[in-house]
């Protein structure tokens, strides 16, 4: 029997990688991926709370993430290919340009 | 409908700015016609104001309201009661003349004119503005256009050909004093609207409330320094000036005329019509406090100016020097003192935008402000020489001037409540004649130099134009002060009777006759 | 009272003013017409206080008017602006038109080659408007105001040769010192204005209005002594400095420094004397305080004796005649001081006459030398025989010649001294004779024996290079010399309904005894010679440098202004402003600021990592807070 609990820990481990991912990847591509795995993460305790409770609300949520999270890739893979352009690296911690 | 005078009065200046922006770069007479047009129908306005302001009725007169955000009791309400009509006046005056002695600014001419109209008409926009919130954002409607002006067509503040100040250290010190003053007399007009419950921002409206249901006096104390404070920072309001003296050395001079002649007094006219008539509890803690800051001001001032050699700086700390007084006017809360407040802020506004008018005129012919280096400058520039005499005088109180009256009146309106601080201010009056006579000394008399001998003066009726308004308005309210003073006591007096009751209740008749003839009497 | 009076009253004010606007508007470049027109108005004004004077002269009911307009009127302040004709007032216009004109007139030819004599008359009418103003006042506002206004004029025309550095530091000075008396005069008007108000409803600057007042409340003791002793004090500021009263003489021995017809009307004829006459106005008030006659008394005393002095050591002719206009203003003062009213008026009357004649007549030999130094003049009795006959009438008055009018006056003040303090008799009396010995030193150097001057003034050896003066500037002489010989018969103190003193031959016969003492001394030394005037000087070393070096006054006023005022207050409220205010506060405030922000930058590393890790620690925390609460 799969119950919430189950997703819920899934879950946990998706956002933990994902974050462990952003701390350590110093690849803006890879940090964007490991965003990916967060919301992903994010989204399957929507969909576990949402079945639980029986409340669209949560599903809703989930698509919203989708939409929002389709944006803000396309933001970010803008910027990243800008930055192999400009700066011919896509190593976060060589830019630092608004840096003192 | 006819538009009232004070709509006509604001919209001709911001009409003009409006106007420049779509007029092409390079045609400067054009420029220049527009400022000169639109600055005349605002003078014209404002006289006509002063000529029609029915002084037995009192009150707010000319008034034009336009709501705009209901729920939270915002709109453009303008209005004069005979305080504002001397200031509008004053303001016109200045703005005319500053127009006309602008025509020395050559370099990106129309940005000039531009940032000069929109300085115009915020000016006009705070005393015209009978609500608290477009009060408010005239204020800084005629703060922020003082930073490009000084910032682009300044000159640096120079101490024996080492800059001093740069004229950016200049414009940002005034914006972010100016600024932050005005923020903290944000926090102030907030606080006001928040407890008053009234839900407005009309200042009528919240006077008849507060008439009816005062504020709390513990309040009222709390709010009222902030309101001082705030605003007493343009008044400029010691130790809070050190911006304006260098503010005013480092503009052109235009620029200072109007700096020193009118946004000056923005900060004691905010002090009478917000603080003081709102918050009259406050007002009786705090303003004793006020008429010793006043004394600082005008004998720190005045001895600073006297140590002064650089002619911008000494004008500019005897302004601060000479605000004292407006604002002694003002704590002493009696009639004849705050009449005479009203009437010096209109007397010192000419007089020193006079001055600033005639040192850029000395400076456009020698290039130095230096006192040391220059001499003899009556053999090149007579009429300038004889204006500056006229300015030296009307300065250090010669009867005459305007500024003898509202000095006096200053006087025997405070003697009665702080005879200390009153006879520290006559003292200022001697100080005022060192500096202003050494003024005169050194820069126009003694042996001709050869080096300004290329000196020019203002030989043509166009370029004498400003000087000799500026003066006949100063002699002419100055010899026959009656029209004005009972334009200002229509006003001040109800003003007092409501903040300090029993102080204002005339001991006569309220004047009406303006032209009287001789009485004879037999004295046996 | 007759309308054509009371219009004859304000024209004596506005004709002045009306000239004066004429040349500001008309006569900028046009010297003929500004002349004629300052001359016509003040003529004007004479004439129609001749006029008040035929109407009032020989009655009982002494002519006493005033018309005004309201100039300012608030509810609670009434300042008039008019006119006030009484006996005091009458004689002292009839005194400033009269010789005024007479001035107007030799200045015409005096100032005619000048540059700017339209400005010169220009000034000089607008002096004659705020002296009338003063003298005519109904009020004590009005005074000021004409106070101050001759002031301004003064300023301007001691420094009408503006070109001159030394001019332009005495029109200032001038000015300065008049300011700072003021500051005492104008808080002794409040204090006297405030004064009145316990008992009356509305206060009143109105002289007469005032007056009436103040005597009730005083009367019912309602004011306190010391109050109306320091008012007292306060007020006798103003004439202190108007009428140059030691300490705060020495802005009129520079003063000098302009034209002399400036100096003969201005400061000798007139506005000096508007000290004496506004002790005069106010005597009701200074009258009934002891404390203050008593000051008054011994200022105008000491300023008589202590400016003699400085007359005997002087050796500039106009600067000998400026020390002598000051003992003599303190003369007046003296007199005042004494509760001799009417003999302080008196003197004044006939000081205007023989002062302003013997200023004129310098002018004269200035105008004919161009030079004042007694010592490179001398022999001009011989070359300019008008002018020396002219200044000797004028000189015999001064010195008390028995006849002439300043016997008269003079002597009235020594009979009122020794009635009333034998101390200020005797200092009165030392110093007619001092007086004597000057101007007859002036006398023996400058106009008998042969003429030194440089063969620049002298061409052709001797003085047959000095030429006479013009008609023009020889008639007021001979006016202005009938009036110093005459002026003591008019009767002025009978105006004044004052009864003549009688005639005490005793202090008659001392102060002629006096004078002529002086007037041998002066003889001996300079004219037959008899001890040689180094030698007299060698003998007197230490007073001579004492009065050579003017007492150190104007060391110490200059120490004082220059040092202690400049350096020193002004020098230590500049340093606040730059360090303290602009330095230490704003500037301070503005580093500390950036400060903070360098400091606070340092946070921000520019790496991404760090800044969720951050974030992270700080979700953590909340979610902590949240969920542990």
């Amino acid at each position: 029997m799969v119950t919430p609990t189950h997703y819920l820990v899934v879950s946990a481990l998706l956002f933990c990688i994902g974050l462990a991912g952003i701390l350590t990847r110093r690849n803006v591509l890879m940090i964007l991926l490991c965003i990916e795995l967060m919301f992903n993460a994010a989204n399957l305790a929507f969909i576990a709370y949402a079945d639980a409770w029986g409340n669209l609300g949560g599903q809703m949520a989930v698509f919203f993430i989708i939409v929002v999270a389709a944006a803000e890739v396309t933001v970010g893979l803008a910027i990243a290919i800008l930055l192999s352009r400009q700066l011919r690296t896509l190593n976060a911690d060589e830019v630092s340009l608004l840096k003192w | 409908m006819p538009i009232p005078l004070s709509g006509l009065i604001l919209a001709a200046p911001a009409l003009g700015a409006l106007a420049l922006m779509v007029v092409p770069n390079r045609r400067h007479a054009f420029v220049r016609r527009i400022a000169v047009a639109t600055t005349s129908v605002s003078l014209a306005g404002a006289i006509g104001a002063m000529v029609t302001y029915h002084r037995a009725s009192g009150g707010y007169q000319h008034e034009l309201a336009v709501p705009w955000i209901r729920s939270l009791g915002i709109g453009l309400h303008l209005g004069m009661d005979g305080i504002s009509v001397v200031l509008v006046l004053l303001h016109a005056l200045c703005a005319f003349t500053g127009v006309l002695i602008s025509y020395a600014i050559k370099e990106r001419v129309k940005e000039y004119y531009l940032f000069y109209l929109l300085l115009i008409t915020g000016v006009f926009g705070v005393f015209l503005s009978l609500d608290l919130f477009f009060f408010y954002f005239f204020y800084e409607m005629a703060v922020i256009p003082m930073y490009p002006l000084i910032g682009i067509w300044g000159s640096d503040v120079k101490e024996r050909g080492i800059v001093r100040f740069s004229k950016e250290y200049a414009a940002m010190k005034l914006t972010i004093y100016l600024t932050l003053g005005a923020v903290v007399a944000l926090t102030g007009l907030l606080w006001l609207y928040a407890a008053s419950g009234a839900r407005t921002f009309d200042l009528v409206t919240l006077q008849q409330r507060f008439a009816g249901t005062p504020l709390d006096p513990s309040l009222q104390r709390a709010i009222f320094p902030l309101l001082a404070v705030g605003f007493g920072v343009i008044a400029p309001m010691w130790p809070l000036h050190s911006w304006s003296p260098i503010g005013h050395a480092a503009a052109p001079s235009a620029v200072s005329m109007l700096h020193a002649g009118v946004l000056m007094k923005l900060g004691s006219y905010a002090i009478i019509r917000l603080a003081v008539t709102l918050l009259p509890e406050g007002a009786a803690v705090w303003l004793p406090w006020l008429a010793s800051l006043c004394v600082m001001n005008i004998i720190y001032g005045g001895f600073v100016a006297m140590a002064q050699k650089d002619l911008k700086l000494i004008i500019g700390y005897s302004s601060s020097s000479h605000m004292g007084y407006v604002l002694l006017g003002v704590a002493c809360l009696t009639p004849l003192a705050l009449d005479g407040a009203v009437m010096l802020m209109f007397a010192h506004g000419l007089m020193t935008a006079l001055a600033f008018a005639l040192i850029g005129h000395v400076y456009d012919q020698t290039h130095t402000r230096w006192l040391p280096d220059l001499g003899g400058l009556a053999h090149q520039i007579p009429f300038i020489a004889g204006c500056s005499v006229a300015a030296a005088m009307a300065s250090s109180g010669l009867p005459g001037f305007a500024n003898f009256v509202a000095e006096l009146l200053v006087f025997l309106g405070g003697w009665d409540r702080y005879p200390v601080q009153i006879a520290c201010g006559v003292f200022g009056v001697v100080i005022t004649a060192v500096y202003m006579l050494r003024v005169v000394r050194g820069t126009f008399f003694g042996e001709s130099k050869r080096q300004f001998s290329h000196a020019r003066d203002a030989a043509t009726p166009f370029a004498r134009l400003p000087y000799v308004v500026l003066i006949l308005a100063l002699f002419v309210t100055g010899s026959w002060p009656k029209p004005m003073l009972s334009l200002i006591d229509a006003s001040v007096r109800p003003l007092i009777e409501r903040v300090a009751p029993g102080r204002g209740r005339p001991a006569g008749e309220p004047i009406t006759v303006l032209i009287s003839t001789p009485v004879s009497v037999e004295v046996r | 009272m007759p309308a054509d009076l009371v219009s004859c009253a304000w024209a004596i004010l506005l004709s002045p003013l009306a000239a004066a606007a004429l040349i500001l508007l008309a006569g900028v470049h046009r010297p003929k017409l500004s002349a004629a027109a300052a001359i016509a108005g003040l003529l004007t004004g004479f004439l129609c206080a001749v006029r008040l004077f035929l109407h009032a002269h020989g009655r009982h009911d002494a002519l006493l008017f005033e018309s005004s307009v309201s100039w300012i009127a608030l509810p609670g302040l009434t300042i008039p602006f008019g006119v006030l004709i009484d006996p005091l007032s009458l004689l002292m216009a009839l005194i400033v038109t009269g010789v005024g004109s007479l001035i107007f007139i030799y200045a015409a030819g005096y100032m005619a080659e000048d540059a700017a004599v339209s400005r010169f008359y220009g000034l000089l009418s607008l002096f004659a408007f705020s002296m009338l103003t003063i003298v005519l006042a109904t009020n004590w506002i009005q005074l000021f105001i004409g106070w101050e206004l001759v002031g301004f004029s003064s300023y301007m025309l001691i420094g009408h040769w503006y070109a001159k550095p030394s001019a332009a530091e005495a029109g200032k000075k001038a000015f300065m010192v008049n300011r700072v008396a003021d500051f005492g005069f104008m808080l002794g008007i409040l204090a006297l204005w405030a004064a009145s108000s316990p008992t009356v409803s509305q206060r009143s600057f109105h002289f007469l209005t005032l007056e009436r007042q103040l005597s009730s409340a005083i009367q019912a003791g309602l004011i306190p002594a010391g109050t109306l002793t320091l008012i007292g004090l306060l007020l006798f500021c103003g004439p202190l400095g108007k009428s140059a009263q030691f300490p705060l003489h020495v802005w009129l021995p520079d003063a000098m420094e302009g034209p002399t017809p400036v100096s003969a009307l201005i400061h000798a004829a007139t506005m000096v004397a508007a000290g004496v006459y506004l002790l005069c106005r106010a005597f009701w008030l200074f009258s009934g305080l002891p404390e203050v006659m008593t000051v008054i008394m011994w200022v105008g005393g000491a300023t008589a004796f202590l400016s003699a002095c400085l007359a005997l050591v002087e050796n500039d002719l106009k600067r000998i005649l400026a020390y002598s206009t000051l003992s003599q203003l303190g003369y007046m003062v003296m007199a005042v001081g004494l509760g001799g009213r009417a003999e302080g008026m008196y003197h004044l009357g006939t000081h205007a006459f023989f002062k302003a004649l013997l200023f004129l007549s310098a002018g004269s030999v200035m105008h004919a030398t161009h030079e004042l130094d007694i010592w490179k003049l001398g022999g001009l009795a011989r070359s300019m025989r008008w002018t020396s006959a002219c200044f000797l009438v004028g000189a015999l008055a001064l010195a008390g010649f028995p006849g002439l009018s300043g016997f008269f006056s003079k002597d009235e003040i020594l009979v009122l001294a020794r009635g009333h303090h034998l101390g200020i008799y005797v200092l009165a009396t030392l110093t007619a004779g001092l007086t004597a010995f000057y101007t007859a030193r002036v006398w023996f150097v400058a106009f008998t024996g042969s003429s030194r001057l440089s063969t620049r003034h002298g061409a052709g050896g001797g003085h047959h290079g000095v030429q006479e003066s013009p008609p023009i500037m020889l008639v007021p002489l001979f006016v202005l010399a009938a009036l110093s010989v005459a002026g003591g018969y008019l009767g002025i103190p009978r105006f004044l309904g004052a009864s003549h003193a009688e005639f005490h031959w005793d202090v008659a016969a001392t102060s002629v005894a006096a004078a002529l003492t002086g007037l041998t001394l002066a003889w001996l030394i300079y004219k037959r010679q008899a001890v040689s005037a180094q030698q007299v000087v060698q003998a007197l070393a230490l007073p001579y440098s004492f009065l050579q070096r003017r007492y150190w006054i104007d060391e110490m006023y200059g120490w004082y202004v220059a040092t202690v005022q400049q350096k020193l207050i002004a020098g230590l409220c500049a340093w606040v402003e730059r360090v303290v205010i602009i330095g230490a506060a704003v500037n301070g405030t503005a580093w500390l600021t950036r400060g903070a922000g360098l400091l606070l930058r340092r946070c921000q590393t520019g790496r991404v990592q760090t800044y969720v890790f951050v974030f992270l620690i700080g979700v953590a925390g909340l979610l902590t807070i949240a969920l542990t609460r």
